[in-house]
């Protein structure tokens, strides 16, 4: 693996405003506090708040618009050859409630979602004559909680939250012809963490597919953690499945690097352990590699609330490329191309879905992540923000990301329940 | 002739305040128990047992807490000890609340000190309830 040497130097300015508590949140060597959790975990949930006439901040030349609204918990997105636009709406997982804590904490944290029931479908989104506005049509129903999506030749994979399924597709077509093929069985059981990120090797012949824990830290005990926080490649003819990666809390996005046909993810990591801990990150996936979870984080940092704790797995524990600071909740991923304009030509789009377990919240927002050499170099940079209001609420919680070839950044957003389309304004 | 009944000594509290009370030493006490098991087994059910044990017992003391407020009000003789039993139930219902946040910790962070405050919590149940059966006419008039 190619770690890149490059020192990420905060500006002094930054350390000024910033202060000392998040000296170094992003990059190769974050900064880890020790854990500290207090007696009650910090929970700031921003309640949602209307757009008006308002949209999201992007800068300078670029142009941001609703392309579609009141969709269904819309997810992930995939642009098809033609240029339309597939959506993913829905909301699965049916972990019950064990403690007194899950009743509190379970109602703090809806006060920061939609109250718009899980769609559980595919959208189609046409723009006909390429004058910008989208038309909304279904492509297919009755699916269960929908994430991931891929295209690979006239096959259009699903990957709903306990099966990987597949439709026949012809370019142009708008509507699934019929119920879709199960080519996989997904670990389902209770589904904490419930999204199935899905992206297909450059090949085609495999998929890849996140499977997140069950648990924050295994409080649901060790038993439900099997088949869990691991990335899967399933072949894409068979079914048949193996752990690619394992030790990654929740996987919830993934992409191929074009060029070099490298698998990368954004992960969600542990809470309770801080504001700033533990980093969620961005990183390449080892073929056989173990990322820590749960038994340690960044590498070696051993989490103490793990029993049996377990020194060798510690020890084989790969620290994560590049963090994306704590709590920010990244839940989309796209390698950028240089239509998107010559500053952000060359990097990852990451959608931050935002923070609970902070006082600060952090994250509600779109960070391009700016790669040379295909490595990341630098800071985060904001390329769609805004969502949070002046008065601690939140208009928006961006999802997926995905690139149109032509130059636009595709967007959901679970929260307005709307897909966001940036465009440079001259490409 | 005119019958006066007039009950000149009743030994104890209400029956009400005595299920109250005799209910927060099975429930704090199995807490204990569940700990100590999670402890030496590492299996999650045992410290999911603790939070609702935790849970119940703090309702009951909380009920409990309300009736010896009442026998307090009611007690025309031995006040002081009266209060030293209902602060004993406070303490008890403060003690058992901070464990239920700590209990609350994902996993092992409730470990140590969940099981120490579970063990502490018991004790002072113990010694409410001792203290709250041992009061004599607490809720009667002389």
């Amino acid at each position: 693996m190619k770690v890149s040497n490059i020192r990420y130097v905060t500006p002094l300015a930054m350390l000024l405003i910033a202060g000392s508590a998040s000296a170094q949140q992003y990059g190769a060597n974050p900064t880890l506090p020790e854990p500290d959790r207090g007696l009650l975990p910090d929970m700031t949930v921003p309640e949602p708040a209307e757009w008006g006439d308002q949209t999201p901040t992007v800068p300078d030349g670029y142009t941001i618009t609703a392309i579609a609204t009141d969709l269904q918990i819309p997810r992930q997105t995939l642009v098809l050859p033609n240029g339309d636009i597939l959506v993913a709406e829905g909301s699965g997982g049916n972990a019950p409630q064990l403690k007194p804590k899950d009743f509190i904490a379970g109602y703090i944290k809806s006060q920061g979602n939609t109250a718009v029931e899980s769609g559980n479908r595919l959208t189609l989104l046409r723009d006909e004559n390429g004058d910008g506005t989208y038309q909304q049509s279904v492509f297919a129903e009755d699916l269960n909680a929908p994430y991931g999506l891929a295209l690979v030749d006239n096959n259009l994979y699903v990957a709903n939250q306990d099966a990987l399924v597949r439709f026949d597709y012809e370019e142009g077509q708008t509507e699934a012809d019929g119920p879709p093929e199960v080519i996989a069985e997904l670990p389902s059981a209770i589904n904490h963490h419930w999204t199935k990120a899905m992206t297909a090797s450059a090949d085609g012949e495999f998929l890849y597919v996140g499977i997140g824990s069950n648990s924050n830290i295994t409080e649901r005990g060790m038993e439900a953690e099997v088949d869990r926080a691991e990335i899967w490649e399933i072949d894409a003819d068979t079914g048949m499945h193996r752990p690619y990666a394992t030790g990654l809390r929740n996987p919830t996005a993934m992409a191929i690097q074009p060029d070099t046909e490298q698998l990368w993810t954004v992960v969600n990591e542990r809470d309770e352990l801080g504001p700033d801990l533990v980093p969620d990150y961005l990183t390449t996936v080892q073929e056989g590699g173990f990322y820590g979870w749960p038994y340690s984080y960044w590498g070696q940092h051993v989490d103490p609330r793990v029993r049996p704790q377990d020194p060798e797995k510690v020890e084989s524990a790969i620290a994560p490329d590049y963090s994306l600071g704590s709590h920010v909740a990244p839940l989309g991923l796209a390698f950028s191309t240089p239509e998107m304009g010559d500053e952000f030509a060359e990097g990852v789009f990451i959608g931050e879905h935002g923070s609970w377990n902070r006082a600060d919240p952090v994250g509600y927002k779109v960070v391009f992540v700016p790669f040379s050499n295909g490595q990341p170099s630098g800071d985060p940079i904001d390329f769609v923000s805004g969502f949070l209001t002046d008065d601690g609420r939140t208009r928006g919680r961006p999802v997926g990301v995905t690139i149109d070839p032509d130059g636009a950044l595709i967007i959901a957003d679970d929260l307005t329940n709307a897909i966001w389309r940036v465009t440079p304004d001259s490409p | 002739m005119t019958a006066t009944v007039e009950r000149t000594v009743r030994s104890g509290i209400h029956p009400l305040h005595a299920v109250l009370l005799a209910g927060t030493i099975p429930l704090f006490l199995g807490a204990a128990l569940s700990d100590y098991l999670y402890s030496t087994s590492y299996h999650i059910q045992w410290s999911t047992f603790s939070s609702w044990l935790i849970a119940g017992g703090l309702v009951f003391t909380g009920f409990a807490i309300l009736a010896a407020i009442i026998g307090l009000f009611r007690a025309h003789r031995r006040r002081g000890i009266s209060l030293i039993y209902l602060c004993l139930l406070l303490v008890t219902w403060i003690v058992g609340f901070i464990n239920a946040l700590t209990h609350a910790r994902d996993a092992w962070a409730m470990m140590p000190t969940g099981f120490v405050l579970s063990i502490v919590v018991t004790v002072l149940a113990c010694a409410a309830t001792w203290i709250g059966f041992s009061l004599r006419s607490a809720g009667d008039k002389p």
